[in-house]
């Protein structure tokens, strides 16, 4: 063939595609757990941030690491957001929506749009199938599914046929399907593929037929958009434009992880985590674990309550010190974590946010413990508590709570979720010359040292073992002001429940005044805190658009507040405390402020949609 | 040691805190042998730190002119650890007892064994909760009468040195409150061991159990219940060193000296055994029907936990060079944003 004859046969198969240019657009890769979904939601999402757009994802995952095939129960979806404007959500209805089998189909349909893009892979579609997904009629077949551009894709049979070369057992050569689905959107959304077949080398390097199975699923999928008669419209998101920089895609526990290690290098100390397998918080110990190279002492204790403990020792030892977990696991650790408020020794707990009570809902997101971040422990036994506001946002809450954690000497509680603890997002890279170092001194005079003796700001000295002459000997009794030895004297417990209550109080002083997005006075406050920002910030910036006379109050500190909260909450007719739990910030702000509240409370482990705020607003606001 | 002039005494290592434990109690005891320890060793008190639980044995740590952490019930062994992994170079001593150690705790001082913290770990084993006046604890006799079992314990007593040999232990002991020598010798002993040093004291309580461990307390009997372990030596004891303990098959048994046995057919402790069979042998012999073994039963070298950790960051660092924040920012995709 000749070279004119074939670039006239391209521009032949271009003409018949149309292009088409899109702002945003929300997809969602669904499947059985065992498909590969999550994988080929993260390849996506890379690909289109090195592509340039902002995104936002939202991973969601049964409990059961393999539940039984086909079943509803069993569906893992990774839902994306990528666009060529700033986005703080994973979006709220689907673009495109591909499903890899019935259950997938049947659990995503209600988010697609109409006339959203609908790619199934039809293989899948047999009577077995069709029966666990609760499906009376095959839907391919029975019409219901009109409303959508539905692209019927033989995925399993392409697949092997693709990788039909590589030997491969057709078992093994299967599951390469989620690659020939990626390559299908790849082309559907216009990717390049290098980002993904570069991964592909590295991760397969050891089992090269596997290497070379997935990278001809992923391109034969490519190549199928490319060629097939069906797919006639394809779809550009051209990069955003966002803050000039480097940027890398991270999930909110990397934050973590990364906020962590540049605190204790900030500090000039080692970090020590202690920590225990929990959902959704393992990918934090996962990351530190694999960063020996910063002199990351990781210790995985053998429960909660030894990781809590442990820190405790390290941080009296000198350390840099924190622990990760979850909702259950913040539970198990409230004793210990009250030993580290009387003993004054400084340290942080994350709490990636689970659904609850107990086992509850673990893979999936809530906000519903911030009652136990700021009162649940026994005794007076307050602590400082943040919470992040996205995935990249929790490399700077860390950094924040280690920061007043050394200052104030306390534990600090840091609350993220499920949602931005799995979640990604563009992170702009730091300059680390710009970061400000965490001062931290010891006590080192045995002539002046007293272990109770408070600084200006009511903080205890940090006398860490080794030091000659310092000696001295705390513990969970109560403590004889200044002298630190045990003390039941009436009087005494008295003031020292006051000075440890006046000190969190003091962290006042060390955070930003609380900021209002939108008006700043007006008919209607939304408030929120933590991983409900992005759908929050949305709306409002919607609402504002159209408009209305609205703010965003987002809380960063949650204990203490900020001291121009009260004047806020005074300049709106309505307040809207909007929380995915039944109303854990509205309780504390009518009890702190008392200001009357309305709420807008989910509990369904799923993040809020930008609409269901917005129409709740609209509720409120009737025709103002 | 020679240098008995500059050698510091005991007392130095007194706190100014008013010892308040129950006048008679073993406590006292052990307070005293391991402070002439200290004194013996010449140990830096900025560099001790003594660690306890909750309980009676617990309030140890206010009593030593070193650093003292008295932490909560049952996780003297996690915070330990932290203290030990953040700073190697610091002698860590544990104080428990059996309730703390064994009962809310036993999770605790089971792993930090398994890993080979280098803790020494003191268990007072009075076979009661003392502080909260006098309920059974994990170590009491089945059928013990106590306010909370007045028709006797239906529990069956836990054994303190079979669980830690259970957890491979590389050091283990037992002694009596009673008897200073022995716990100054195996306290010594256990400052020098690298890794986990368990130790069990009997320890009278004298209000609430008094008496629970006569038989190894009272001069006039303690000889015929005692076995008093030496490495390489063959199992003898009794008042008259008459008695001796023989292997019948995988059992040990009392056998009289004379009349054709000669210490050639006793058992030989060997505390260096790689595998913990024989220390746990000796752990299983409980008085009446045996005389139960005090000394070492164990004492073998294995890495620590501590030493692991940090040779482990100090191979990745030697590979990885040591760690870049702007490196770590980078790493992954990036792209830029003009």
């Amino acid at each position: 063939m000749s070279t004119a004859t074939k670039k006239d046969k391209q521009t032949k198969a271009e003409a018949r595609k149309r292009s088409e240019e899109l702002m945003h657009a929300a997809i969602l890769f669904a499947g059985d757990s065992g498909d590969g979904m999550q994988l080929a939601g993260t390849q996506f999402t890379n690909a289109s941030a090195v592509f340039g757009n902002d995104v936002s994802t939202f991973p969601d995952y049964p409990a059961e690491i393999r539940a039984p095939a086909g079943t509803l129960g069993g569906v893992s979806g990774f839902q994306i957001h990528f666009a060529h404007q700033k986005i703080h959500t994973p979006g709220d209805r689907l673009d495109a929506l591909v499903a890899m089998n019935p259950a997938a189909l049947k659990v995503n349909l209600k988010n697609l749009k109409e006339g959203g893009v609908l790619i199934v892979n039809s293989d899948e579609f047999t009577k077995a199938n069709l029966a666990r997904a609760k499906f009376d009629a095959n839907p391919l077949e029975s019409g219901e599914l009109q409303p959508y551009r539905l692209y019927k894709v033989p995925i399993t049979t392409h697949t092997l046929e693709a990788v039909k070369e590589t030997g491969l057992p057709p078992k093994q050569a299967s599951r390469c399907k989620n690659f020939y689905a990626l390559g299908l959107v790849f082309w559907l959304y216009d990717r390049p593929l290098e980002n993904t077949l570069r991964w592909i080398d590295t991760k397969f390097a050891k089992v090269p037929a596997v290497a070379t199975a997935n990278a001809l699923a992923l391109k034969a999928g490519y190549n199928f958009g490319d060629t097939a008669e069906i797919f006639d419209l394809r779809y550009k998101v051209l990069p955003a434009k966002l803050e000039p920089g480097i940027y890398r895609n991270m999930t909110g526990n990397q934050a973590t992880a990364l906020g962590l290690i540049t605190a204790a290098r900030l500090a000039g100390k080692p970090l020590f985590y202690g920590s225990y397998p929990i959902t959704p918080a393992s990918d934090v110990l996962h990351e530190l674990s694999a960063r020996k190279e910063f002199d990351v002492r990781v210790f995985q204790a053998e429960d909660e309550i030894a990781a809590m403990c442990s820190i405790i020792g390290a941080a009296y030892a000198g350390n840099v010190a924190a622990t990760g977990t979850s909702g259950p696991g913040v539970a198990l650790k409230q004793e210990a974590i009250g030993l580290a408020v009387i003993t004054e020794v400084p340290c942080v707990v994350v709490n990636v946010q689970r659904g609850g009570p107990s086992t509850g809902l673990p893979t999936k997101t809530e906000q519903a413990d911030l009652f136990q971040a700021i009162i649940g422990r026994n005794g007076e036994c307050p602590l400082p508590v943040l919470a992040a506001r996205s995935p990249a946002d929790c490399f700077d809450a860390a950094i924040e709570a280690v920061r007043i954690a050394v200052k104030y000497m306390t534990p600090v509680m840091l609350l993220t979720d499920g949602y931005i603890g799995n979640g990604s997002e563009p992170w702009r890279v730091p300059d680390v010359g710009s970061l400000q170092p965490i001062k931290i001194t010891h006590a080192t005079d045995p002539e002046t040292f007293q272990p109770y003796l408070r600084d200006e700001h009511g903080a205890r000295p940090w006398a860490i073992p080794g030091t000659p002459g310092l000696q001295h000997r705390i513990g969970g009794l109560e403590k004889e002001h200044i002298t630190g030895n045990v003390c039941y004297d009436p009087e005494n417990h008295q003031k020292m429940t006051e000075l440890r209550a006046r000190k969190i109080e003091n962290v006042v002083h060390d955070i930003p005044d609380q900021d209002v997005y939108g008006q700043s006075e007006g008919d209607l406050l939304l408030i929120s805190w933590g991983g409900t920002f992005g759908a929050v910030r949305t709306a409002t910036e919607d609402l504002v658009h159209d408009g209305r006379k609205v703010g965003h109050m987002h809380m960063r500190w949650l204990n203490p507040m900020p001291a121009n909260v009260a004047d806020i909450l005074k300049r709106f007719k309505h307040l809207l405390v909007c929380e995915l739990n039944m109303g854990q910030l509205q309780f504390v702000l009518q009890a702190r402020y008392r200001v009357e509240t309305l709420g807008l409370h989910k509990v369904q482990g799923k993040p809020f949609m930008v609409h269901e705020i917005a129409e709740k607003a609209e509720e409120i606001l009737g025709g103002n | 040691m020679s240098a008995t002039a500059t050698k510091p005494n005991p007392k130095q290592y007194k706190s100014s805190q008013e010892v308040r434990w129950c006048p008679g109690c073993g406590d006292y005891s052990i307070l005293t042998q391991l402070l002439k320890t200290f004194a013996d060793l010449g140990v830096k008190k900025e560099n001790t730190v003594i660690v306890s639980g909750i309980g009676c044995s617990s309030r140890f740590p206010y009593y030593v002119d070193c650093y003292g952490f008295h932490s909560i019930h049952g996780r003297a062994p996690a915070v330990a650890t932290g203290v030990k992994v953040a700073n190697p170079d610091l002698d860590v001593w544990v104080i428990t007892g059996d309730g703390d150690g064994l009962s809310i705790g036993g999770n605790h001082l089971i792993h930090t064994i398994r890993r080979n913290v280098g803790l020494k770990i003191i268990l007072f084993n009075n076979k009661i909760y003392g502080l909260t006046k006098g309920q059974y604890s994990p170590t009491s006799e089945f059928g013990k009468k106590t306010k909370s079992s007045p028709f006797g314990a239906i529990d069956h007593p836990i054994h303190p040195i079979s669980i830690a040999i259970g957890a491979e232990v590389t050091f283990v002991a037992r002694c009596v409150d009673v008897d200073g020598k022995l716990m100054q010798q195996v306290f010594r002993r256990a400052a020098e061991h690298k890794g986990t040093a368990f130790i069990e004291v009997y320890q009278d309580c004298n209000v609430y159990n008094h008496g629970s461990f006569a038989y190894a307390s009272d001069r006039k009997v303690r000889d015929d219940h005692l076995v008093y372990l030496e490495h390489g030596k063959p199992m003898i004891f009794g008042k008259e060193k008459n008695k001796g303990i023989r292997l019948n098959g995988t059992e040990p048994e009392i056998v009289e000296l004379g009349k054709g046995i000669t210490p050639d057919d006793l058992l030989i402790h060997d505390e260096r055994a790689p595998s913990p069979t024989h220390a746990y042998l000796l752990s299983r012999m409980h008085y009446p029907e045996m005389p139960e073994p005090v000394g070492i039963f164990r004492d073998i070298e294995l890495p620590t936990y501590e030493q692991l950790l940090h040779s482990q960051i100090h191979d990745v660092i030697e590979q990885r060079g040591k760690g870049e924040l702007e490196k770590l920012f980078t790493s992954g995709d990036t792209w830029k944003v003009d």
